[in-house]
């Protein structure tokens, strides 16, 4: 269990080695419930492995977990997303020949996806179909369902990628660079969308290197570099630190 | 004379659609290049014709020859799990030279390179499919279910999981979905329906070899989805029907029969490089080979 209440993630001293290259050194901290976290901080610094440790995609080598009060460590990634853990990548991920209609079925646990029921089902999206067009509504994706997801100009594919994630019975939502790639106008859209689901009391925790995006949405900041965390607080306290300014521009 | 050839044809048809379209299950659905294909078509073809010939009901062979050559495939799909394209594909292929070195060297039961001759035809309930005409028929009645359970796989929620895997595995499994599980059960199920035809073929010929099952057949079986399309039963299906009836007027032109076998080869690849070089998806395909 976690020493701090209203944690709904924790990492403990966790440790990932590629070869000699420390990406993550006895890094620790912790994402507190119904606000949204921004981690920052240099590139290296080890963010998005962090993101995928947390989701089950790499091992840590040393270090623990505990995501909802339970451990992670060895829980494969199918099952940490069953759990309540949503994300999205740093460089999209899409199924490219599918609809966007069904795209996002796949992120629903439905009865015909069991093999041994599959004969009963089509892929219609028959009751489903109202939370894909609720889902579409908030992200603010108006195409056509049956339009092919290689067909998306890239904004629409992160958006895309977004609705696909919020379809899911998510505790906790990670995005990775949601604004990287993207114009001005859709960047504010997102901030719109983010401040929107925090309000309903939703978890979110984001890696950003726009920080007018970072300090305008977070209420809280962690900043890593070389793999271990500098400093974590309100936006306002980081922003003044003098690691954190140390960091990114050096001495 | 004539009509015979005709109904030779359709029967041959009718076996490589099954082979075909459980073979684009795996390629074409769920993003395994698999080249072993051949290897579940042999096992099926080799258990249905030994159990048969031991006295067991065609059914039962038929059937038998089916489950050997799923579990075969589910076997295959456990040590491959992490594999994926080329990897994959050379995997598969050495799982094929296993299987075929064990119908040449597991002599007591496959009597090796001499093959089996004399394999019975399919008898139901003491009826005999003696006939050609009948053996269209059984052939087109098996053929037809076995498409039609494809096709509804296919058509089902786990189809669509079948092609977020083949798209993207790590996002699928970030969706929840175990991609281990849904990889084994695809090749699994068109091993199974490979089963089918090797036994369809065994009771057809009479005679089955090692040769019958060797690489050449990889290349035929892909040559037929590649020109039909990935990911498209109707793509299979036409695809076989092409690459089936192309080289037959090889025959006609009064080629040397020394000389047919090699122009068929070089016939298939002149159809396989036009495709490749002006509709790289196939006739009807929606995917491309090694896209993702």
């Amino acid at each position: 269990m976690s020493n701090y209440p209203d944690t709904i993630l924790e990492l403990k001293n966790v440790s990932k080695y590629f070869g000699g290259v420390k990406a993550l050194d006895k890094c620790s901290f912790y994402v507190k419930k119904g606000i949204i976290t921004s981690i920052i901080g240099p590139n290296g610094a080890g963010k998005t492995t962090a993101f995928n440790i947390i989701a089950g995609l790499m091992r840590a080598d040393e270090g623990k977990i505990i995501f909802l009060g339970q451990d992670l460590s060895n829980k494969p990634t199918h099952i940490i997303a069953r759990m309540g853990l949503a994300r999205t990548f740093q460089q999209v991920r899409l199924f490219n020949n599918l609809s966007i209609e069904e795209n996002l079925l796949v992120a629903l646990d439905l009865p015909g996806e069991r093999f041994h029921k599959c004969f009963f089902y089509t892929r219609k999206s028959g009751p489903y179909k109202k939370k894909v067009d609720e889902i579409l509504a908030l992200v603010g994706l108006s195409k056509p369902l049956t339009t092919l997801a290689s067909e998306l100009s890239y904004g629409q594919k992160r958006l895309l990628e977004l609705a696909r994630a919020l379809m899911m019975d998510y505790s906790l939502l990670m995005l990775d660079e949601p604004t990287a790639g993207v114009n001005p106008a859709l960047r504010n859209k997102l901030k719109i969308l983010l401040r929107k689901l925090r309000h309903q009391g939703k978890t979110i925790l984001l890696i950003e290197h726009d920080m007018d995006f970072v300090m305008s949405l977070s209420d809280e900041v962690i900043v890593l570099d070389a793999g271990t965390k500098l400093i974590a607080g309100k936006p306002e306290l980081v922003r003044k630190d003098k690691k954190v300014l140390e960091a990114y521009l050096g001495k | 004379m004539i009509e015979a050839y005709l109904i030779h044809l359709l029967i041959l048809i009718c076996i490589y659609i099954v082979l075909a379209v459980s073979l684009d299950l795996a390629v074409g659905f769920t993003g395994m290049l698999n080249m072993g294909h051949v290897a579940f078509f042999g096992i099926g073809a080799y258990a249905s014709a030994l159990l048969t010939m031991a006295g067991l009901p065609y059914w039962v062979g038929l059937l038998a020859g089916a489950i050997l050559a799923a579990i075969a495939g589910f076997v295959l799909s456990l040590p491959t799990s992490k594999l994926r394209g080329d990897y994959l594909a050379l995997a598969t292929l050495g799982f094929a030279f296993i299987v075929e070195s064990f119908m040449k060297n597991w002599t007591s039961l496959t009597r090796g390179p001499l093959g089996i001759p004399g394999i019975p035809r399919p008898s139901f309930f003491g009826i005999v499919v003696s006939t050609q005409a009948g053996y269209l028929i059984f052939s087109f009645v098996l053929m037809i279910i076995s498409v039609l359970i494809i096709s509804r796989i296919e058509g089902s929620p786990f189809g669509r999981l079948l092609e977020a895997v083949r798209d993207d595995e790590t996002a699928a499994k970030t969706l929840g979905e175990n991609v281990g599980k849904i990889k084994a059960i695809g090749l699994t199920v068109s091993a199974f329906f490979a089963g089918i035809a090797g036994s369809m073929y065994a009771h057809y010929i009479s005679f089955i070899d090692p040769t019958t099952f060797s690489l050449l057949e990889v290349i035929l079986l892909f040559s037929i989805i590649i020109v039909g399309g990935l990911g498209s039963s109707k793509g299979a299906i036409i695809g076989t029907i092409i690459i089936i009836i192309l080289p037959e007027p090889l025959r006609f032109i009064g080629f040397p029969s020394s000389i047919i076998g090699p122009a068929r080869q070089i016939l298939y690849s002149l159809i396989l490089l036009l495709i490749i070089y002006f509709k790289p998806k196939g006739l009807f395909g929606r995917v491309e080979l090694g896209e993702h």
